[in-house]
Parts: structure tokens; sequence; C-alpha cells
């Protein structure tokens, strides 16, 4: 690959939005191999800092580094919680990122197909994208980001708006996806989705990254107080963690 | 008052028997409006999109000044147009004035700012919701108005044809530009202005009994296409 990618660092990386420090002193180290899931309650701060790494905003302090550079690398996509859809098919929806993204022409028609397929979605090809359920529409974005072949895919709470079945769907595509070289960064608040699709998590507490540690480690032994409430469900939302009765 | 009935009887009579007179007027207003919307829309969608999706210093004065054209008195218009287009004008060369492109010239002017208010106010609306997804593909403001407008183009229709209606209802700029010379450039609104002052009511009436249906179908179109659309596209 000829662009520098991972590991992608953040140093000290802050954000202030509408007078709100959304983001403080976030210090993360993401080295593409594993499911990465940025974990933590409702106005945590982790669609904000998904999208610090992508680009979408830019922060206020700090550093995002790509293999060491500050350049951010192109080979990266994003599948928001609900995806937006333009009105044509939902092949067509992927040919468009292609397009812009220089595939164009037959092969652009050819990757979109196999996204689709890939996704499950073949039989849906050209049938209007907006009028797909919201469990298709997201498997729909997914094939939009996966044909773009990225290095790496930011899914923002990818199952949050869906029903179990979708959801399962969802998380299986994601696996395949990971499975076929793709690193992923996910968010959410749900545990079980969590528990099932994290190699890794990053703990979020009102901005501030509690601790990133093997998936496997938080669940069972969370170093962070912060962390430990919210596994037992006493983290309150906008709080500081609670202290043990007596 | 008695006469209305008569007159709106003989209208009819002129419309449905194919006067050639009224429908010779009636053509000559169709093409000067559809000509007058096309150049406004060629200009003003793209326009109002840029207005909505780019952030440039000024971005804000250039959405007032938009919102205040809306406002423009027609005839002030056909003023300018006529001392640019007047023999001693700086485009007097061009020797259009008192012709159809002289009106053209005027209603797009005209409507030109109603189309691009009206699409940055629809591209705005759409940019707030496709923003983040399109930003993430890697299109820029700029690339994304084409992909806004194309995917609004339902919508706009409406934009379209109120910038049609606003050409096919003008009188006073059309009236200073084109002279409302017989056969050449009287249009609908000219020529009942003018049959309405000499006592002709009935066409009067039958043009403006076509001007009418000609709005209400079209927009009734317009409206059908939308309902459409959103059923196919969700």
């Amino acid at each position: 690959m000829a662009e520098g990618f991972f590991p992608l660092e953040v140093r000290g990386l802050g954000v202030t939005l509408g007078g709100h420090a959304a983001i403080v002193n976030a210090e993360l180290a993401i080295d593409g191999s594993k499911r990465v899931v940025v974990l933590g309650a409702n106005g945590a701060g982790k669609s904000v800092l998904l999208r610090l790494l992508h680009g979408l905003i830019a922060p206020t302090a700090g550093t995002i580094l790509w293999a060491g550079a500050t350049e951010r690398p192109r080979a990266q996509a994003m599948v928001f919680q609900r995806p937006v859809m333009l009105r044509r098919g939902a092949a067509a929806n992927v040919e468009y990122a292609l397009h812009v993204n220089g595939v164009h022409g037959e092969e652009g028609r050819r990757r979109a197909a196999e996204a689709i397929e890939r996704v499950g979605l073949a039989h849906l090809a050209e049938r209007q994208a907006r009028v797909l359920s919201g469990g298709e529409q997201q498997r729909l974005a997914l094939a939009r980001a996966w044909a773009l072949r990225p290095r790496l895919i930011f899914l923002d709470e990818p199952t949050s708006s869906l029903d179990p079945a979708a959801a399962t769907e969802v998380e299986r595509i994601v696996g395949e996806i990971h499975a076929a070289g793709t690193a992923i960064v996910m968010t959410t608040h749900n545990l079980g989705f969590a528990r099932r699709m994290a190699d890794e998590v990053v703990f979020l507490h009102q901005g501030r990254i509690a601790e990133q540690t093997p998936a496997e480690t938080l669940f069972h032994s969370p170093r962070s107080a912060e962390a430990a409430q919210f596994l037992k469900g006493e983290l309150p939302w906008n709080g500081s963690p609670r202290t043990s009765p007596g | 008052m008695s006469d209305i009935p008569a007159s709106l009887a003989h209208a009819l009579r002129l419309v449905t028997g194919g006067d050639p007179a009224l429908w010779g007027i009636v053509a000559l207003s169709l093409q000067v409006s559809v000509a007058s919307a096309l150049f406004a829309c060629a200009l003003g969608l793209p326009l109002g999109g840029l207005v909505a999706a780019c952030r440039f210093p000024g971005r804000r004065g250039v959405i007032v000044l938009l919102n205040a054209l809306l406002g423009l008195p027609s005839v002030v218009v056909g003023l300018v147009v006529y001392l640019l287009l007047s023999r001693a004008g700086p485009l007097g060369e061009l020797g259009i004035l008192f012709t159809p492109a002289a009106i053209v010239v005027a209603q797009s002017i005209l409507v030109l700012p109603v189309v691009a208010a009206l699409a940055r106010q629809f591209v705005e609306d759409a940019w707030d919701e496709y923003r983040e997804q399109l930003t993430s593909l890697g299109v820029s403001a700029v690339r994304a108005v084409p992909t806004l407008l194309w995917d609004l183009r339902y919508s706009l229709l409406t934009v379209v044809m109120l910038g049609f209606g606003r050409a096919a209802s003008e009188v006073g700029a059309v009236m200073i530009v084109g002279g409302n010379i017989d056969g050449v450039t009287r249009v609908m609104t000219t020529a009942i202005a003018l049959e309405t002052s000499k006592g002709d009511l009935p066409l009067a009436l039958g043009l403006g009994v076509v001007l009418i249906t000609v709005v209400l179908a079209l927009n009734a179109a317009a409206y059908a296409l939308r309902e459409w659309s959103a059923r196919r596209h969700g």
C-alpha cells in the first residue's frame, strides 16, 4: 500500500463544540489488526471521536497521526447510524461512491455488484435505495463503504436503530469485512454488541478516554471505575462515578 | 356587467375555435416564458446550490441580496434593460430592443432571483442531511452541488414552475422592452392589458383563460410528478 496508515495514534486530542468540551485530551493507539469498539454511555463523545478520526470535525487540540504522519489517508470510509442514501437505485448509490473516488464505468458497476452481492442485497440492486428497510439500508451502506476497498472503516452505532435480525446480519457482515482484512473501529453503547464484536475496547466517559484495553479484560476486570460502573449499569449518563455506599 | 357572460362565451369560442390571433399570442408567450425560465434555471439553480453548500466571505450578504431581489420591481427592471438595449445603451449594438429576445432578457432577470433564492433553501435543507455522508465519500461542497440538484430534481420542479409562472405573468417589464407590437412582441399579459383598455373583453378574457389554464396545468403536472417521485424514491 502506497500510503502510510497504521498505527493510528491520537495524542492529546480535544475538541470543543458549542462551548462544550466534547473530547478532552484523548490518547489512543490503534494498530489495525483488532476490531476496536469505542464504548460509552449516550453523550460520552463516541460519535464525536469517530468524526474527529475520520476528519469530519477538526480538532481544537492535539494531533492524529497515521503511521507517524498528520495527513489523513483517503483509504477509509465511514458508516453512519442512519446512512444517507441518494434518490437512486441501490447499486447506483454504490456506483456513485466509486465514481467520486475515481472508479468509473464497467469497473465501477462490477465492483458495486460485487459489494452488494457480499452483503446479500443482490436481489434488491435495482430497488430505490430510500425505500429499502432500515436494515437493508445499513447493509447497503456497508456495501458502499466496502466497495471503496478501504483499509479502515469507521462504524458509528451501526446497529442501534435496527431490529435484532437486521442487527445480527449487520454484525455478520462487519465480521466478514474485518476477516477480509479491513480494520474496523466502531462505536456503541450496547454491551451485548460490544461483547460480541470487540477485540479491544476504548471506554469513553464524558469526553475522556477512561481506558483502552482488550475486550476480555474490560468485561472481566475493568481498570477504570467508570467502566466498572457502566458494566454494572450504574454509571449515571451525566455524572461522576458513584461512590460505594457504606 | 351584463356583458361579462357574453364576453366569456365569446372568449371560449375564440379559444376552442382556434382563433389564429389568439393562438399566435399564446405561442409567443409560451416561447419567451419557457426560454426565460430555462435561462434563469440554468444560472439560478447552480447559483442557489453553491450559495447553499459553500462557505465563503460575504455569503450572508449574497443570501440577503437574493432574498431582497425577490421583490425586484419589474418596471424598474424593464427600464434598466431598456436603457441597456436602447440604441444609445451599452448593448444597443445587439439591436434586440422591441424583439422577443429583449423580453427573454428582462424576464430572465426577474426570474433568476426567484429560482436562486428558492433553490438555495431547498439545497441548504438537503445539505444539512447529506453533508457528512458526502464529505465522508470525499465529495467537496462544490462537487456536491450537482449531486444535490439531481437528487432534488423533482422538488426543484416547483421552483422551475414558479419561475415559469413569474415569467408568464409579467407585464410591466415586457411592455417596456417589448413594446407590445402586434405579431412581434405581443404576449398574453400585454395583450390582455391592451384589449381590456380598448374594451375588447372577449379576447382579453380568452387570453386570461388560456394563461390560467397553462399555469394550472403545468403546476398540476409538476405536483403529480413530485408525488410519483416521493412514492418511487422515498
